[in-house]
């Protein structure tokens, strides 16, 4: 028998549903896997007992006949989704002990859809950050090569599918922490259109940003698990009702005649030479299966990164407000005023990156500095997405760059300067200001055998376009065959 | 440029303390972010609308129809003080919210 | 030097929605500590606010019936504080954007004077939930379950000029209020509140003195105590050269007097931003067209009539406006009976008084509109007096029979036959000779004699009118013979 942890989700499924193993036997290898595993630092939680009774309920269901499409898959999800009964940390001593009382929308629809928990996994505090590093219980590794960072925020995640330690996982991505860290990892990440999947539950980093998003083996899996949790949610007034079409049909129809745009704004300095070539090489393959390259111009680039973070630091000083010690989360023993439980409670309870960025973002909005400030990003927004809105509706149907300036760096490199390790984000956010979906795909392994991503951006709520394109890749390259060696 | 006085008041706004010379480095560390920001305002945004919601939907709303809320034992299963079916805090010195 | 007062009131009104501004939690008043709370009224991460559309519908009324333009576009934003009721660590609400903007309002202050008060502004948001102090353990308790209740707040101009004009229009925003059914605006429950600015500048002068506010007072006879208090204070420390210091002040009750108020010292900046949870709201033309079909004639509106059509005094009208059920239970029995000024006697002189003999209101009287309106109109067709209505008005509050019943039963019908009343009054004139005599040589005083005479021998059921006419009509005729 093969190992059932190599397993893509449709390969899961057939092996359920033909009994070459249960859903239990398949959970508990991965129960195994990640306990060996455990120096990646990947999950914060195992829900070993909880995880193993739902694939014992799932394989009564499988005996029953019953088919459902992530029926008997444990699927890890990133600590920042809540899950009721499950302590969901934020990676933050903020939230050590949260035990939510109710499950994010996501979660109840991946139930639904016969997946269970298997973990909870590490991330950047609050989802602030590009490298996993900065989390209350200690960096996750990258499987490629255990000194170098995983990406972030959603690290765990992407290291969790990388190394095979779960067949997928849910992630969120505010500017780009679904698919850098899946391009430093060599798996598929998707961030759908804003407001595709529920944000219910999930813990608010940027609410006008933020988006939940899949890490998978496969473009195949990854659909699957698309077409299970997007759809509009009463509970979140910015989810969207919009039509979702048959994604695993839809992703095997070809490119001939896909027109891939190429923003000549994206060629900026700092850009590895490999990640370069890989993606020049990548863009090729796909002119050999039928697409068409054109240069477009997104002028407003230069301003994203700018924009993101004043909206991201901003909503996120706002978010991060209700955090006060009072009827959930740390609370200072020290307090002995009102005005300490605030203050000390918020000081001790929060790392140094968190405590950095609701200080600029309480600047921002602070009285006299919103119109230079918010407001003015809020303007810049509206440019850049109709940078991309005029290059979709003349020129092209999706838009190809690298997915990071570079692959995976070194844990501690990175993190003294904060404008140099924000513009690792610099390909991933503008993404997010406009709303869009983007998918990061394998697309090869630079020198030092670091895997490199291609990012793939569709138009608003066409996220089927981007998963045939994502998908004609694939079929014709095997980088996302390949496994770390750990 | 934003001074150390500057850091202190924002860190009050914030409800978070600084520790000693913290307020120096911070002041370099967020000149430094919005010295790089700073670029916004060489853009031209004369009758740019701001965009609040990247889709533009509008009148989500919900009927005024109730439902059942948690029990309050679940509810408050995360409350660090609890006295009876109240949450806790040390006394508030003034009789005063904003309403 | 001479005094004007400046005062402009905001006001909070809790509307009586089920539901929670932005969740599906009840509104219910009164319940156990924390007992309607769920995940966003406790500001738990990962929880999400949904508009209440009745919230806005309700906006749209009230901004109607004051007069406002309604705005077109619009949005929420978070108000940036932190307070232990607060849960999210902001409140959402409205910022430069209210929906309402630029009305006003009508306000008797007597009978006879009636100004405008503009009204700057109306604008939705949430309450914050209720701390309970408890020196002896030195904590504070909070309960959840007003956390997320829906309010408008509604912000006059300053306009008002006197603490008795502020109280009058605080009674004319509570009366709108309730005739629009969106809140039940009771003051000791904490269903409208009311902060107040006030300021003093010389007689004639434009510009605004210094203010100061008070906040959060809760009953109409503290509105007129706080704002009396802080004139005379603010006019004590102006005649002796003073500055006024502009502060936010508590009243006490207590005492009767304001203080400053501690714990405000760290500058407030609500560092207001659109709420990006939640998407704007646009009102069209159809939704305001369809609110305002559906709202109910103001008590402004009926009052007018009420003199201009009714005939009633304008005191009258006033009494009857004062609360929605008692007007549409006054016209309710004027359908019945037809008699405007009847109607108005009975409605408030007799049923109002005994509904308070007996602690109840309009909606809990055991007489009915139709009921009242059918007695007067037993009366005005003489079938009985007005002396013996009053019998049979006590007997329906009694027991809540109609009219027609209790008259049936008790054989009440007055005698409006002049036949019948003529041999009676013959019968009294024979049983007194020498008071006949006395009459018919001109001594009218003798006439009332008679009349008592004749009511008394049947039971006073006769038609007192009747009764003194026929003994004019008998004695004149005996007198000529």
């Amino acid at each position: 028998m093969t190992d059932v942890t190599s397993l893509s989700i449709a390969e899961i499924n057939s092996g359920l549903v033909s009994k070459s193993f249960s859903s239990r036997e398949l959970t508990q290898a991965y129960l195994e896997r990640i306990e060996k595993l455990k120096s990646l630092n990947c999950y914060i939680e195992v829900c070993g007992e909880s995880a193993l009774k739902a694939a014992d309920e799932c394989d009564q269901m499988i005996k029953s006949g019953r088919r459902l499409p992530l029926l008997g898959v444990p699927i890890a999800i990133k600590d920042v989704i809540t899950t009721k009964g499950i302590r969901t940390t934020c990676a933050s001593k903020m939230l050590k002990d949260f035990i939510p009382p109710y499950d994010a929308t996501a979660i109840i629809k991946m139930r639904e859809n016969g997946g269970f928990v298997l973990g909870k996994t590490n991330m950047d505090e609050f989802a602030m950050g590009s490298s996993t590093e900065n989390s209350f219980f200690g960096a996750s590794r990258n499987p490629w090569d255990t000194a170098r960072v995983p990406g972030g925020s959603s690290g765990g995640s992407a290291v969790a599918v990388a190394a095979a330690l779960a067949p997928a996982s849910l992630g969120s991505d505010t500017g780009g922490s679904v698919r850098q860290p899946a391009s430093y990892c060599n798996v598929v990440g998707l961030k759908p259109t804003y407001g595709r999947i529920s944000r219910y539950g999930l813990i608010a980093y940027a609410s006008s940003l933020d988006q939940i998003g899949i890490f998978s083996r496969t473009v195949a899996d990854c659909a699957l698990l698309a077409q299970s949790l997007f759809g509009h949610d009463p509970l979140d007034s910015t989810s969207v009702e919009m039509a979702i079409p048959d994604l695993s049909k839809e992703i095997k129809r070809g490119i001939k005649g896909l027109k891939i745009g190429i923003p000549k704004e994206y060629l900026i300095e700092g850009v590895s030479k490999e990640v370069l070539q890989s993606v020049q090489d990548a863009l090729s393959t796909l002119t050999q299966l039928g697409a068409e390259i054109v240069d477009i111009s997104l002028p407003h680039t230069e301003y994203a990164l700018a924009c993101y973070y004043i909206l991201a630091l901003a909503e996120a000083s706002s978010n991060l407000a209700r955090y006060d010690g009072i009827r959930y989360g740390y609370r200072s023993p020290q307090a002995r005023d009102l005005k300490q439980l605030y203050s000390l409670s918020r000081s001790e309870g929060f790392g140094k990156e968190v405590k950095r960025r609701i200080m600029v973002g309480t600047y921002a909005l602070s009285a006299g500095y919103y119109d230079a400030y918010y407001k003015r990003a809020q303007q810049a927004r509206t440019l850049i997405a109709q940078d991309f809105r005029s290059a979709f509706s003349e020129q092209c149907d999706v838009i190809a760059c690298p997915t990071a300036p570079t692959t995976a760096f070194r844990i501690g490199e990175q993190s003294s300067d904060p404008v140099q390790m924000y513009l690792n984000d610099i390909f991933t956010v503008p993404v997010n200001l406009a709303g869009l979906p983007g998918i990061s795909i394998p697309c090869g392994f630079d020198s030092q055998g670091l895997p490199v991503g291609l990012q793939l951006i569709g138009k608003p709520w066409d996220e089927g376009t981007l998963l045939r394109a994502a998908n004609a890749y694939e079929s014709s390259t095997d980088w996302h065959k390949r496994f770390p060696e750990v | 440029m934003i001074g150390e006085d500057e850091v202190k008041k924002i860190a009050l706004l914030s409800h978070l303390n600084l520790e000693e010379g913290e307020s120096v480095s911070l002041a370099n560390e967020l000149n430094s972010i919005l010295g790089y920001v700073d670029k916004l305002q060489k853009l031209d945004t004369t009758s740019v609308e701001p965009t609040s919601h990247v889709h533009g939907s509008k009148n989500i709303m919900r009927p005024d129809v109730t439902s059942p809320s948690m029990p309050t034992e679940l509810a408050l299963s995360n409350t660090p003080e609890l006295s009876g079916r109240f949450i806790k805090v040390p006394i508030i010195i003034e009789q005063n919210g904003e309403n | 030097m001479e005094y004007e007062t400046v005062i402009g009131l905001e006001v909070h009104v809790q509307l009586s929605t089920k539901s929670k501004i932005f969740c599906a939690s009840s509104t219910e008043f009164g319940a156990d500590p924390n007992e309607h709370v769920d995940a966003l009224t406790l500001g738990m991460p990962g929880s999400l606010p949904v508009l209440n559309k009745t919230v806005v519908d309700y906006a749209i009324m009230l901004g109607l019936a004051m007069n406002c333009e309604i705005r077109n576009f619009n949005r929420f934003a978070r108000k940036h504080y932190f307070y232990p009721d607060l849960p999210k660590g902001y409140q959402i609400s409205q910022f430069e954007e209210p929906i309402c903007e630029r009305g006003y309002i009508n306000v008797s202050f007597s009978p006879d004077s009636q100004r405008p008060i503009g009204i700057k502004r109306i604008h939705m948001e949430e309450d914050a939930g209720k701390n309970i102090h408890d020196m002896r353990t030195e904590a504070s308790l909070i309960d959840l379950n007003r956390a997320g209740v829906p309010l408008l707040e509604i912000v006059s101009e300053p306009d008002i000029r006197s603490p008795a004009e502020a109280a009058c229009y605080l009674r004319a925003v509570r009366q709108i209020c309730r005739y629009l059914r969106i809140s039940d605006g009771n003051m000791e429950e904490g269903s409208l509140r009311c902060d107040a600015n006030i300021s003093l500048r010389p007689v004639g002068e434009m510009k605004f003195g210094t203010r100061t506010e008070i906040k959060n007072i809760n009953s109409f006879r503290f509105v007129e105590k706080a704002l009396e208090y802080e004139t005379a204070r603010q006019l004590s420390l102006l005649k002796a050269g003073k500055q006024i210091r502009q502060e936010t002040l508590l009243f006490d009750s207590a005492s009767g007097s304001t203080r400053p108020m501690r714990g405000k010292e760290e500058s407030s900046d609500y560092r207001y931003f659109p709420d990006p949870d939640l998407p704007p709201v646009v009102v069209e033309e159809r939704w305001i067209r369809e609110i305002r079909s559906q709202m109910p004639k103001l008590p402004e509106q009926i009052s007018k009539e009420l003199v201009e059509i009714y005939g009633l005094t304008p005191y009258d009208a006033g009494v009857l406006t004062s609360e929605r059920d008692n007007v549409d239970f006054y016209l309710a029995v004027y359908d019945v009976c037809q008699n405007a000024k009847a109607a108005c006697n009975w409605v408030t002189s007799e049923l109002f008084g005994a509904l308070n003999q007996q602690g109840l209101d309009i909606s809990t009287s055991p007489v009915n509109a139709a009921n009242l309106g059918a007695l007067i109109k037993l009366i005005d067709s003489e079938i009985i007096s007005g002396k013996m209505a009053k019998s049979v008005f006590e007997e329906m509050f009694k027991t809540s029979a109609s009219p027609q019943e209790i008259v049936e039963k008790q054989g009440l019908k007055q005698i409006t036959s002049e036949d019948e009343i003529l041999s009676i009054i013959r019968q009294v004139f024979d049983a007194n000779p020498s008071q006949l005599k006395s009459l018919l040589e001109g001594n009218d005083r003798l006439h009332g004699f008679f009349v008592g005479q004749v009511m008394k021998s049947t039971g006073g059921s006769a038609n007192p009118k009747k009764v003194n006419e026929l003994i004019s009509r008998e004695a004149q005729r005996l007198a000529g013979k």
